[in-house]
């Protein structure tokens, strides 16, 4: 049984198909209006989340097919105590595929270890968010329409963004990527990533604190949230939190076809006066996930009836 | 100081100071009735000191503890009195139970039925993550 836990469980050459397909459904979307039909998606959210819960279920809708499901630990059977397996077990009785949001990092591992239907990671923790990523290398194709020869600035906080970590490893596996880590001290990715991943496969990237210094050099801004969830000390948060912030004075030195990206939800490090810029890609970004997911339930829901 | 040679079971020399203890611990060799030397600090051409563990009987070995632990050792087999294998267990590819995940947002924490599984990711650091969260072990 084929599942989506982190992006690594996919080959650049089926990342590549799922983005082929997802342009097909931008330009065809009737085409595809069937394709989940009479099939069911269980979407598992142990932990609130509006976009990626509503954009898979949008997604589904879409393709034809229907959904069910939870949106919140307390509605769900694991407020008795029941175990994710146990949980996956029994969801596998009831939809075709799922899709499960959980607050420890590696319940979507254990889901799929013990579901007889495909598994969607939707973000656990501060760990995986491949479909986040998948989203993300849309936007980039759509927007820029290479993978390769890109000078790409990450900027906020690189330590605990599962995006962020997501992303720099699925754009390590092409060529002419360039890297410019942009954070505080405090946010620096943390050092396994460059040693298993940026050095490991001599991939050059710099890091810095200034993002004005840098801004112009970059093809795509991909600007992050410093998250008060992550933080176990609230001082720490209160200082780094608004340490980087987007705004028309800073892009002045931006060059003109700059993509900027952001996960969402954004607080402040966007200032909204940036929103109707063309070089503003968040809120496509947005609609870009939908299709993306509406390729990859596609693509599950026909290897499991293989 | 004089250790009696064993008729059946192992040696396994080699071992870095202060490793064999915990390899005694880990293969929970506590449990075993047989007679078992731990030698520490043993003089060795190679190494300056060593440690060594002789179990005189022909229990089921861990070799995937022993990789973990220290895996330059050399387990010599005997059998009537004569080494008859002699290999290093090298690195485990797997960990299965040896080692816990430390890290408080894994699912491990939680669901207290799962195996503690860690998979070998980088082979010239020794670097093990846990499957679930992908934390690295701390030995």
């Amino acid at each position: 049984m084929r599942h989506l836990i982190g992006i690594e469980d996919l080959s650049v050459g089926e990342i590549e198909n799922l983005i082929a397909v997802a342009e097909d459904i931008i330009a065809n979307p009737k085409k595809y209006n069937k394709v989940a039909e009479g099939k069911k998606l269980a979407t598992l959210f142990y932990e609130p989340s509006t976009r990626t819960r509503l954009s898979f279920e949008s997604a589904m809708m879409e393709l034809g097919g229907n959904v069910l499901g939870f949106s919140e630990a307390q509605s769900s059977s694991a407020a008795k105590g029941e175990s994710v397996a146990d949980t996956a077990k029994v969801i596998s009785c009831f939809a075709d595929i799922m899709v499960m949001r959980h607050f420890k990092e590696g319940a979507p591992m254990v889901a799929s270890l013990n579901a007889t239907v495909p598994v969607i990671n939707a973000g656990d923790g501060g760990h995986n968010h491949p479909t986040q990523t998948l989203t993300d290398l849309l936007t980039i194709k759509m927007e820029k329409g290479r993978f390769n020869n890109l000078t790409v600035g990450l900027c906020g906080d690189l330590k605990f963004g599962r995006t962020v970590h997501s992303l720099i490893t699925a754009l390590s596996r092409y060529t002419g990527i360039n890297f410019v880590l942009i954070s505080p001290e405090e946010l620096k990715i943390p050092e396994y990533l460059k040693d298993e991943v940026l050095d490991a496969k001599g991939i050059p990237y710099r890091e810095v604190t200034d993002l004005e210094a840098v801004i112009g050099e970059l093809d795509i801004l991909y600007m992050t949230r410093v998250q008060k969830e992550r933080f176990f000390n609230e001082q720490d948060y209160i200082r780094l939190k608004d340490i980087y912030i987007l705004t028309p004075n800073k892009l002045r030195h931006a060059k003109e076809d700059l993509c900027i990206m952001h996960p969402l939800p954004r607080v402040n490090e966007i200032s909204v006066s940036i929103d109707k810029d063309p070089r503003a890609c968040y809120f496509k970004q947005v609609l870009y996930g939908k299709y993306i997911r509406m390729a990859l339930i596609k693509m599950l829901l026909e290897e499991a009836d293989k | 100081m004089t250790v009696d040679s064993i008729k059946n079971g192992f040696v396994i020399d080699h071992i870095k100071p202060g490793n064999g203890m915990k390899i005694y611990k880990l293969l929970g060799l506590e449990a075993l009735n047989c007679p078992i030397a731990i030698i520490q600090n043993a003089l060795s051409h190679s190494m300056g000191v060593k440690d060594i563990i002789k179990i005189d009987a022909d229990v089921s070995l861990d070799t995937a503890i022993l990789g973990y632990v220290d895996p330059d050792v050399t387990v010599n087999v005997i059998k009537e009195s004569k080494i008859v294998d002699k290999y290093h267990p090298g690195l485990p590819r797997e960990l299965v139970n040896i080692v816990k995940c430390k890290n408080p947002r894994c699912i491990t924490t939680t669901e207290q039925e799962l195996d503690h599984i860690f998979r070998l990711t980088d082979e010239s650091k020794r670097v093990y993550r846990c499957i679930y969260c992908e934390t690295a072990s701390k030995k």
